[in-house]
């Protein structure tokens, strides 16, 4: 994923804002971007709308044990006999708070790193990226497995070791974008009006840079979701929130009675992570003006 | 090879292990409770803690129990798991081969079968194969490991009966030599190929981009124009290049089948240094679990900075950046 997201963001993509509206348009009128919109809107209705659209509470114990999915089951029970549509709805909600907080953390993270080093230069901009190269190959995955192996499991913690070490890309995309963008005529001439280096920045800069790091930033996400759920299959996810990941590790010891238990939260996953990757493609494809 | 650029990333790696040892040493620290008893086990007597303690100087201020750890694990010395009650390098080094094969299969295969399909989807662009593939691997890239791994088991072990359901050999024979081999290599398939799956997608996708890309250049219509076979201007001239971006992704490639290891061990039963953890993690086993996290990054650090010395060997332009 990386690979595709840095070829994407070697050649600035950087458009007058005025085209925005257009833009977002144009993505999602391709088939892709269209399939990507409604997965992703489904991920954020389902956990939003969790306790409207679940039939039960997920946790309750709700009939017979590893039942087929039925009608009154659609996706069949667990071997406490709990409904898995219900655990697989709140699920999506896990999903969203991780995916969403990290999001939170890689924007503010990524883009204070990006403009600075853009706009900076010089060994501001050779430091920052030293620093974001480092970023970059530390293992998440294991960062993740030892601060739960020493503090427990917990979504806070993990949140927070993800949006700490997911912003490297974002960073070195905003950076190239600035790169492109300081010295354009507009920067120029509000430079020559006075405006304070924050204003240029911020009013000037950033919103031309961050469309193609926000493009980025639904495959950054999608990785996030597949980090979660692995970690929820090991076993390691919050025991007090009901998550995919945690659902197919139950799975895995009824794979040969219960095939349901390990389709559905998977199937789950899959749709929430293809959906953000379409989305993301769609916009970052309109951005190059590819296709 | 410029020797500046070589040595210029040969000095990166310094702050980058740093910055791993330092991670797990602050990790100890950090988590609740006395690091003592996170190195050495709940259940030691005070003799054994006293030995711990004198060993990673845990009397001493902070600077110097840095150095100690540093100086441990430089020459070797990860400590003592306290559930197995041996040399955690011994434990390791019992569980790596299994883990060595199982990703370098998923990193061989990928690569190969990524540049085919993206050999093939490019070659058919926009046509119904291509669709399709594309539409394929998307979708492959998307799922889970664990998912594709249990839906393994299910269809082509629990139905069909073609594989084996779990482990890396078959426990009642005591076979050596070819058989063994092969009774290896048919429990690798089903874990190597979930192991793979995502990663064929990603090879697949940016072999496909690639070739369409470098298909357009001049160079290209130049050949086609001279009247080379089709053939030999798709795996000859347009491959080539191509498969750049697919070298500089080796590294972080790596990264991801390592991570990916851990769950395909575990829903496959294959005894390497994945199970290890999680099976060290549920015993609160510290020093085994923060020897694996060590070895598995410094791999990956490693692993980068071969990439990238590589791709600067094919592509002489990212030396003199």
């Amino acid at each position: 994923m990386s690979a595709t997201a840095e070829l994407a963001g070697a050649q600035p993509a950087a458009t007058p804002v005025g085209r925005r509206p257009r833009l977002l348009v144009r993505s999602l009128r391709t088939p892709g971007g269209a399939v990507g919109a409604g997965l992703s809107l489904l991920l954020v209705a389902a956990g939003l709308l969790a306790p409207l659209l679940a039939p039960t509470d997920p946790f309750a114990v709700d009939g017979p044990p590893l039942t087929a999915p039925s009608g009154a089951y659609p996706f069949g029970t667990d071997a406490l006999g709990r409904d898995l549509l219900s655990g697989v709805i709140y699920g999506a909600r896990t999903s969203l708070i991780v995916a969403a907080s990290v999001a939170a953390m890689v924007i503010v993270i990524g883009t204070t790193v990006g403009l600075w080093a853009g706009y900076f230069g010089g060994w501001v901009d050779d430091a920052l990226m030293r620093i974001t190269e480092l970023f970059q190959v530390l293992p998440r995955f294991f960062m993740a497995l030892v601060v739960i192996a020493f503090f427990g499991p917990g979504l806070d913690r993990l949140v927070l070791l993800l949006g700490v070490t997911s912003w490297p890309l974002l960073a070195r995309v905003i950076r190239v974008e600035v790169l492109a963008l300081r010295h354009r005529e507009f920067v120029e001439a509000a430079r020559v009006h006075g405006a304070s280096r924050t204003r240029i920045l911020l009013r000037e800069i950033l919103p031309n840079a961050l469309p193609p790091g926000i493009a980025l930033l639904g495959l950054v996400v999608a990785q996030v979701i597949l980090i979660e759920a692995s970690l929820g299959f090991l076993g390691l996810g919050d025991p007090n929130v009901t998550s995919w990941g945690t659902l197919a590790s139950e799975a895995q010891r009824f794979l040969r009675v219960a095939w349901w238990l390990s389709l559905f939260p998977g199937l789950a996953i899959l749709l929430a992570v293809l959906g953000l990757n379409l989305l993301g493609d769609a916009v970052t494809d309109a951005l190059t003006g590819r296709r | 090879m410029t020797r500046r650029y070589v040595v210029r990333r040969l000095l990166q790696l310094g702050p980058t292990a740093a910055a791993i040892l330092l991670v797990g040493f602050l990790l100890i620290h950090l988590a609740p409770g006395d690091p003592v008893l996170a190195l050495a086990g709940e259940n030691g007597d005070a003799e054994y803690y006293a030995f711990v303690r004198e060993k990673f100087g845990l009397d001493e201020p902070l600077p110097t129990q840095l150095a100690t750890y540093a100086g441990n694990v430089l020459r070797g010395d990860l400590g003592t798991s306290y559930v197995l009650g041996r040399p955690v390098s011994d434990v390791i080094a019992e569980r790596l081969p299994a883990t060595l094969l199982l990703t370098g299969t998923a990193l061989v295969f990928s690569t190969v079968a990524g540049v085919a399909i993206g050999v093939f989807s490019a070659t058919r662009r926009r046509r119904w194969p291509d669709v399709t593939v594309t539409l394929a691997t998307l979708a492959m890239y998307s799922a889970p490991v664990f998912l594709l791994g249990q839906l393994a088991i299910l269809l082509l072990a629990l139905r069909a009966g073609w594989f084996p359901v779990q482990g890396m050999t078959d426990a009642r024979s005591s076979a050596t030599g070819l058989s063994h081999v092969l009774d290896v290599g048919h429990h690798l398939v089903l874990p190597a190929l979930a192991l793979a799956a995502q990663e064929v997608a990603a090879v697949s996708r940016l072999s496909r981009v690639g070739l369409l890309d470098e298909l357009r250049r001049d160079h290209i219509r130049t050949a086609r124009a001279k009247g080379v076979p089709e053939r030999t201007v798709v795996l000859s001239h347009a491959l080539r290049r191509a498969l750049l971006p697919v070298v500089t992704v080796l590294g972080g490639r790596t990264g991801q089948l390592v991570a990916g290891a851990v769950v395909v061990e575990v829903v496959f039963g294959w005894p390497g240094i994945g199970r290890l953890l999680v099976t060290a993690m549920q015993a609160r086993d510290a020093p085994v679990v923060l020897g694996v996290f060590l070895l598995v990054a410094v791999t990956v650090v490693v692993a980068n900075l071969l990439t990238d010395l590589l791709y600067a060997w094919l592509d002489p332009r990212v030396r003199y950046r």
